[in-house]
């Protein structure tokens, strides 16, 4: 039915803010996943953030952003990694051996063309 | 000196303490309340962490087994030092007593938001071992699922439903199972809707490891609020994403609830014999936690398995030797200090 | 619904004797409903029922937007009961799913901190030189109804069923959060799966509907939506609700709370006009209905005395699926044939066959 635009209700339906994970995109995340199996060994130790330079600084998380990317949430990933100085501290101290920088190209270069 | 020591209970711990009784030359007797021996493992399919089939355990067991008299069908209502009286009032005497009367599996219905026996496609880890054994898992419509939650803690760690123990075991058979379900059904989603990870045992981290990185199978932290069955038979489900900060809503073929261990009813009765006492948890506490942790505080009583706390089936077994040794003690010191 | 585990919940109701108190919201909305509650129990279940003009508002509302101390409010508590005690009653049946939470919680609260009864009653006998005795039972007046639903299918002269295709109608019960939640042992049924609308539903003939956000709350949530800038996320919670619901095109919605009634109807509204969603069936919002409105109905009460022309969502499309016979001319009639006139056509009464004053003035 058509909709009067113009009545000024003063608010507005909120959106959800669940990660809907039927109404998400899993191709990326899958994509990443094939890529860098190990990823998904991640136990959430927070090594990474502890000891990353652009973390200290700006609100910048990788372990929430890779996250958020295997969830089907990419919106900024691309962006936020963007922050990452690449120095290739994380990739020492994670105790998964995860090759975070890889992570960090790969999303990237996968979500570059999302 | 040869003795009779009645072992309550057949399942993996009672049948190990039989038969390292008769190993040493005495007379085991093993009062089991259902219709066979075996215990909770007649229900499992494999064991973890090595896929070992659990009829291959279950038989080696057995095989040690002759020459033990077992009474099923009977269920012990008192314990004490020297005899146990049975429900349908027969009063046994013995030299010693072991109790190895086990576990209960937590009722998953207690649960009620998960919908357990209410919704098609909501199963427990006991269903899946089921299915496993019977050789068809899939479905309630018998279709394959393509997307699988699975919820661990469900009974366990929870004072809702008076759990507040941790069951132990339920961690890595979420896992064990992920990967059977992975491996069954390789182009399904698997998701594993975890508390905490607690990989207790050898081998158990490398498992959990290899379902990560070889199963792809994904590891959500945050327990399951609540499920409902949508119109198509399947579960919807909500959490948090813990690692996230933000709520997690998705839709599954099927849920399965890794259910815990609780304190099996039959130890209530024995709580009111003498120097017997039970943990706030319901499971039997034993005289102390490291050098008598088979004993009860009565002479010539002892404990084995999961009458005491949730452990695994190689650590029940271990106690089924510890207590017929400590038994043994007992009965061959003119039963003095030596069983304590 | 398979399973019955919420059968082994039940609750303690008292079979007669009842002092009634009434909900702010439901007299203000839907008050034919309150009306045909005590005829209900008094003309069709012969039942005691008393009330006193003097009592008040339990003063929940301004207790959960945090205006009302919790001094002031066991006080108020306190008072009714002795009004209920003046009026020569022991139980007390309450109107309103929040105050039958307030009542409880303030029971609960002297049971566990007497120290608090004390005070209020010393609060009370200085204030109104009142005393007061505790009731026996306190039941929501869905739990007297529920506990006669068989004596009223037996009476009835309506049956939930598509009086065309003698099917059962499909029918979404929902529960305030305040009747269960709070005190799960408090509800019959227990909070996961409660039964109090449900039995209603399946003795008189209807088939009641889980979908899968049945649990979920409204979204009133009091502060929520009393704030005008906070209603987004109140009203985001109906949504939820009727976009999950919809999918299995019930037949109406019955709520056992005056706030639940008041939003899933009025949100309806709301929603259809912001972003042109409307959940029923051919272009019609989903009716929602009181269960005095539907045990009235099913006990052959007429629609329009049942006041069912308050509802934002139009009542006509139900009441031809039940195959009622009702007079839609009468519709704005209010008492003794006053014409109370007419509301402006809104999406979700849209297409409505019985608006005869839109067609005529």
């Amino acid at each position: 039915m058509p909709v009067d635009r113009s009545i000024n209700w003063g608010y507005s339906i909120s959106r959800p803010r669940a990660i809907d994970m039927d109404a998400n995109d899993h191709d990326a995340a899958s994509q990443l996943l094939r890529s860098l199996p190990e990823l998904q060994a991640c136990i959430a130790c927070g090594c990474c953030v502890a000891t990353c330079t652009a973390g200290n600084l700006t609100p910048f998380n990788f372990r929430k952003v890779h996250t958020l990317v295997r969830r089907g949430e990419y919106k900024g990933a691309y962006d936020e990694l963007n922050k990452c100085m690449l120095c290739g501290k994380c990739r020492l101290c994670c105790p998964r051996g995860i090759n975070t920088r890889g992570v960090v190209m790969a999303i990237k270069r996968i979500l570059g063309e999302y | 000196m040869s003795g009779k020591v009645i072992v309550i209970g057949g399942g993996v711990a009672g049948m190990q303490a039989a038969a390292t009784l008769l190993g040493m030359g005495h007379r085991p007797v093993i009062l089991e309340k259902n219709t066979r021996i075996g215990g909770k493992l007649n229900d499992w399919h494999r064991l973890f962490p090595s896929l070992t089939p659990a009829t291959e355990v279950l038989e080696q067991l057995k095989s040690r087994l002759d020459g033990v008299e077992v009474l099923t069908g009977t269920e012990v209502q008192a314990v004490g030092s020297g005899e146990v009286t049975t429900t349908d009032g027969r009063r046994l005497e013995a030299d010693a007593v072991i109790i190895a009367s086990g576990f209960e599996v937590f009722p998953a219905e207690l649960k009620e938001e998960y919908g357990y026996t209410l919704y098609d496609n909501v199963y427990t880890t006991v269903d899946i071992e089921r299915m496993f054994n019977e050789g068809r898992v899939c479905l309630a419509n018998g279709a394959a699922p393509r997307s699988i939650a699975f919820l661990h803690c469900v009974g366990s760690r929870d004072e809702k439903v008076s759990q507040r123990h941790c069951s132990r075991v339920c961690c890595i058979t979420g896992v064990k199972q992920a990967m059977e379900m992975k491996g069954l059904f390789p182009d399904a989603e698997v998701y594993n809707f975890y508390m905490d990870i607690r990989m207790f045992g050898p081998g158990y981290e490398e498992m959990y490891r290899e379902a990560q990185e070889k199963y792809n199978i994904h590891f959500i932290r945050g327990r399951i609020s609540e499920a409902g069955e949508t119109q198509d038979r399947r579960v919807q489900i909500k959490a948090e994403d813990t690692l996230i900060g933000r709520p997690l809503k998705m839709t599954v073929d099927m849920l399965v609830l890794i259910v815990g261990m609780q304190a099996a009813r039959s130890n209530v009765p024995f709580a009111g014999c003498e120097g017997i006492r039970l943990r706030p948890s319901g499971f039997l506490e034993p005289a102390d936690s490291f050098c008598s942790n088979v004993c009860s505080g009565t002479p010539g009583v002892f404990y084995a398995g999961t009458a005491t706390a949730p452990k695994n089936v190689g650590e029940s077994i271990n106690e089924g030797t510890a207590a017929a040794v400590k038994a043994a003690g007992y009965i061959e010191s003119g039963k003095g200090d030596a069983g304590r | 619904m398979k399973g019955a585990s919420w059968k082994e919940y039940q609750k303690d109701i008292a079979d007669d004797g009842y002092f009634y108190v009434r909900s702010c919201i439901r007299q203000n909305f839907f008050p034919g409903s309150e009306k045909a509650f005590l005829s209900i129990l008094r003309n069709d279940l012969g039942k005691d029922i008393g009330e006193d003009l003097k009592h008040t508002s339990c003063t929940g509302i301004g207790y959960h937007t945090d205006i009302v101390p919790l001094e002031t409010i066991m006080t108020v508590v306190a008072r009714q009961f002795a009004l209920m005690g003046e009026a020569g009653y022991e139980n007390l049946t309450s109107s309103c799913i929040t105050s039958f939470g307030i009542y409880t919680e303030m029971l609960e609260t002297w049971h566990e901190f007497p120290e608090t009864e004390e005070r209020t009653r010393e609060y009370l006998y200085k204030a109104t030189g009142r005393e007061f005795k505790k009731p026996k039972n306190v039941a929501h007046t869905s739990d007297v109804i529920y506990k006669h639903r068989e004596e009223i299918a037996a009476k009835s002269k309506v049956r939930l069923v598509n009086a065309m295709t003698g099917e059962p109608l499909q029918v979404v019960e929902h529960i305030g959060c305040h009747y269960a939640k709070l005190f799960p042992k408090k509800g019959v049924g227990g909070s996961e799966f409660p039964y109090v609308l449900a039995g209603m539903i399946e003795s008189w003939g209807g088939q009641v509907l889980d979908y899968p956000e049945r649990r979920h709350c409204c979204g009133f949530g009091f502060r929520n939506y009393l704030v005008q800038a906070n209603r987004g996320f109140s009203i985001a919670n109906s949504q939820k609700k009727l976009e999950s619901m919809s999918r299995y095109r019930p037949d109406f919605i019955v709520t056992n709370c005056p706030g639940c009634a008041m939003f899933l109807d009025k949100w309806q509204y709301t929603i259809a006009e912001m972003e042109g969603s409307i959940y029923g069936q051919d272009g019609k919002g989903i009716p929602v209905l009181t269960y005095e409105e539907m045990a009235g109905l099913v006990l052959g009460y007429d629609p329009w005395a049942l006041g069912m022309q308050m509802h934002q969502v139009a009542v006509e499309p139900l009441l031809d699926k039940l195959g009622i016979d009702y007079d839609p001319a009468a519709k704005y009639l209010g008492r003794n044939g006053k014409y109370m006139g007419v509301p402006d056509q809104g999406a979700v009464n849209m297409n409505c066959t019985s608006q005869p004053y839109m067609r005529t003035l």
